[in-house]
Order: structure tokens, then sequence, then C-alpha cells
């Protein structure tokens, strides 16, 4: 499928999913639903979305206060002489917040194993995303990988002299000596980092570079997945009606 | 004489199915100097890797005496002292002693033995002074000094060295291989400078494709054009 006609379905779906007020559990599973097939139609392994869809865990878990400071009906738990109040309302918007969380997450994901990088990036421009901001996404994921390789070789060079004395239990060094050298490594790459961006850019200068990342060749979108993008989008937005009539 | 290294059958796949070497085997002998030279992408990057259990191959390896495995990769690292061949990605640390000292901390020396090995090692490569410099403000030539000093503070028996001289200017290359000369323990170098293979190591490894097609006294190898020609070394 063309990455533009991909990313409109996964902009629309993320924003009918987040408009979705909480509770809405008949949309949520339809919204799974969607996620499931589209999953299966990638052809992606279910292992691998849900490791990379951990990526929201820290996120839900910032909604948890939720459950403890949402309104009444709420119930009491006597923790010894504390008492901590728990809001049913407060648990519900709890698990709809993860849920949006996780989806959200899980339909990013899906889109990025299912698109190469360059054709997302080219559909961000054509579907007129701010030129700087496509420009900031490229090179950070170009580079990315870049000082992914250096920080491999740096603790590449570190575990090769991480070593020991026969017979000699202890050593590994104390934690805080361990933090040291971390903060050092750390501190070496950004180092290294700057440097090398420096280098990148006078690379880049010389080749041309007047700030904007050359366009890729713009072919139209197949007429017969620009069909598909109407009906597409008000199935989405039948499902976000669902969810308004159905939520709490 | 029992070898400090002994390489049996060794064959490695990258995770993307891309065969980096087969079948190798070969011995080092204690003090001796033995060069791998080979095209780029023979596979003697993944050679040395191998050495102190940084990739982990089929076949076996013995250093020391010991059969290289999990159990045992902490001494293996202290008796095989690598060197990589970008010294930036060796030296992380805010000064060249705390760089130096590393090994011997993790191996859990004493305050005062640590700063023996760091003395010792710094000694050894000639850069005695520069234990309180930032290695990152060093000229490539002392990098390298430095880098190979790191590796002696565990006082290895044999050092390995990927592209020693690569990026160093003629002095500091000549300084350079006058350093590895006066070292006594034994070498695995990877190499394409073949000036420096001639006057460090007696004997040399050819590669090709990941696999040593030659292995023999240093001069009768250089000496043949037409077997350097074959495997991409002129």
């Amino acid at each position: 499928m063309d990455a533009r006609v991909k990313l409109v379905f996964t902009l629309v779906f993320l924003v009918c999913l987040n408009l979705t007020p909480s509770a809405a559990w008949p949309a949520y599973i339809l919204f799974l639903a969607l996620v499931i097939s589209a999953a299966l139609a990638a052809h992606l392994s279910p292992g691998l979305l849900l490791k990379r869809s951990l990526i929201a865990l820290p996120f839900m878990l910032a909604a948890l206060p939720l459950v403890f400071t949402g309104p009444a009906p709420t119930i009491i738990l006597h923790l010894g002489k504390q008492e901590l109040l728990f809001s049913i309302t407060g648990l519900e918007r709890f698990i709809s917040i993860a849920i949006k969380m996780w989806l959200s997450v899980l339909t990013a994901v899906i889109l990025g194993a299912a698109t190469r990088f360059s054709a997302l990036s080219n559909a961000l421009l054509q579907l007129k995303a701010p030129r700087l901001l496509v420009t900031v996404i490229t090179l950070m994921w170009r580079y990315l990988f870049v000082i992914i390789e250096e920080v491999t070789r740096m603790q590449r060079a570190r575990s090769s002299r991480s070593a020991s004395v026969p017979g000699r239990h202890r050593g590994g060094g104390s934690v805080w000596w361990r933090a040291r050298v971390t903060g050092g490594m750390a501190g070496s790459l950004f180092l290294r980092a700057l440097e090398r961006s420096d280098r990148v850019y006078a690379s880049m200068l010389s080749r041309g570079y007047s700030g904007d990342l050359p366009a890729g060749y713009v072919y139209p979108i197949p007429k017969s997945q620009k069909r598909l993008l109407l009906p597409g989008i008000l199935v989405l937005f039948l499902i976000f009606v669902i969810g308004f009539l159905s939520g709490g | 004489m029992e070898a400090i290294a002994e390489i049996k059958d060794l064959s490695y796949t990258y995770p993307d199915g891309t065969r980096a070497i087969s079948d190798i085997h070969f011995r080092v002998m204690p003090g001796e100097k033995l060069a791998v030279v080979g095209a780029n992408g023979a596979g003697k990057s993944t050679l040395l890797l191998h050495l102190n259990g940084v990739l982990d191959g089929k076949g076996s390896i013995f250093i020391n005496g010991m059969e290289l495995a999990k159990k045992n990769l902490g001494v293996v690292r202290a008796f095989v002292g690598m060197v990589f061949q970008n010294p930036d990605d060796q030296l992380f640390s805010p000064t060249v002693f705390e760089d130096i000292a590393y090994g011997p901390i993790h191996q859990g020396f004493s305050r005062e033995t640590v700063r023996e090995r760091v003395e010792e090692a710094l000694c050894a490569v000639h850069m005695n002074g520069f234990a309180a410099r930032n290695p990152y403000h060093l000229s490539g030539g002392e990098k390298k000094r430095i880098a190979i000093a790191t590796v002696l503070s565990m006082r290895p028996g044999l050092l390995v060295l990927d592209e020693p001289s690569a990026g160093l200017d003629p002095r500091a290359r000549r300084e350079l291989i006058e350093l590895l000369q006066e070292l006594p323990q034994a070498m695995l170098i990877a190499s394409h400078d073949l000036d420096l293979v001639r006057r460090l190591a007696s004997r040399t490894l050819l590669m090709n494709a990941g696999r040593i097609v030659h292995d023999d006294v240093t001069a009768s190898v250089l000496g043949d054009e037409k077997l350097l020609f074959e495997n991409g070394m002129a």
C-alpha cells in the first residue's frame, strides 16, 4: 500500500481513537480488530509487535494515579492506619487511557515496520508536513544508527578489558566506579557525536546541501488505493461515533 | 613448547547470514609475532574478535591452556590484550590514568597495585607523565600508545592488534613499530601495512574470503607477488 495512504489512515485512526471517550469498550474492541487486521495484512510477527509496543508502558503508568484520585463512587481501602480512596470511575479512565496509549503505539509500530523509512519521510513531505521537521526526523533516523554503531564499538572495547584474575571472586569494581566509567563513556560519546556531526555536515555542504534534503520522486497514488481512502476514513469515524455513544 | 593460543576449526556466520570466517586453524607460540593479512572483508577483524570471546563462533579456541568459555571470559580477557583499530573506541575516561586503570580495577586489585600497573604500562609505551592528561586531546600516535597501555596494565601474554598503523603519520608509525618490536608479548597483528608486517612478524597468515589461504614465514608470503595479487594484497 502507498505510504501516503497508510500515513493518512494512521493519523485519522490516532485522532479518532484518542478522541473516543473513556469506557467505550465496544469501540476499543473495533479499533483493536482494525489494528490486528493491519498487522496480519502486513505479515508482522505478533511477538515483535508486542515487544516493541512495550514502550507505551511508562506512559500508561503515568495515568495510574487516576485510580486513587478519580471521582466518586469510591471504595475505602484500609492500609494499617492509612486510608486509600479507590475510585471505580478512575479505574475505568485509567484502563481506557492505557488501552488508547497501547493501541496508538501499536499502530505507529505497525506503520514503521511495514513501511520503508524513505517512503514514510517522502509521504510526510507530500502531505505538506513542515519541511524542517521532516529533515530533522530523517537526519535523526539516519544518524541514530551511526551512534548505535559507535556505542557498540565502545562497549566491545570496554568488555574486552573487563577482566578478572584466576581464583579471585571479587572484582568488577564498585557501583560508584562503574557509574563513573559509564558517565565517562557517555561524555566521550557526546564529544565524538559532535565531531562526527561536524564532519558529516561539512561533507553535506560540499555536496550542495542547502537546508533541504532532496525529495524522492512523486508517484501518483494508485486509483484502487485512492478509492479506499474515503470508505476507510468513514469506517474509523463510525467507530468513533459508536464509542461516543457507548462511552462514559 | 605449548602454544599460548590455539584456534581449531573456527567458523563464524553473522546474524544476517553472511559467512565471515570458515575452518580457521592456527597456533601462536609464546613470544611469537604473527601477522594476519588480507584484503578488506577477508575476515581478519572478525577472527581477532574471537580471541577474547567478543564473538562466539563454531569451533574451539584455547588460550594459555584454557578452552575459551563463558565461565573463564574474564581471565582470558586479561591474558589477551585487544587493541582496537580506532583508539577512540578504547579510550573513554576523562584521564589517561583512569583509562589505563580500568582493567586492573575491574580485576579487583588494590589501589597501590593499580597505581603500579598504570606506571608500568605508561613506562612500557614511553608515555610517562601523561597520566593526568585527557585522552581526547592527544595526537593519533599518542592515543595509540595509550590504547596499548590500557591492555598492558593487565599484564597480557598475547597482544591482539587490529590495523595498528591505520591513520598514523610516518613518524608515529615508525615509533609504533619500534615500540611493538620492543614489547616481549606474543602478538597477533591484523594489517594491510605490509612494511609493518615485514618488520614485525616472523610468520604471516594470508586470508581471503574468510579462509586462511597461506600460512608461512613472512618473507616467503610477502615475497610471492603472484600469491599477494591473487588474494587482493597487491
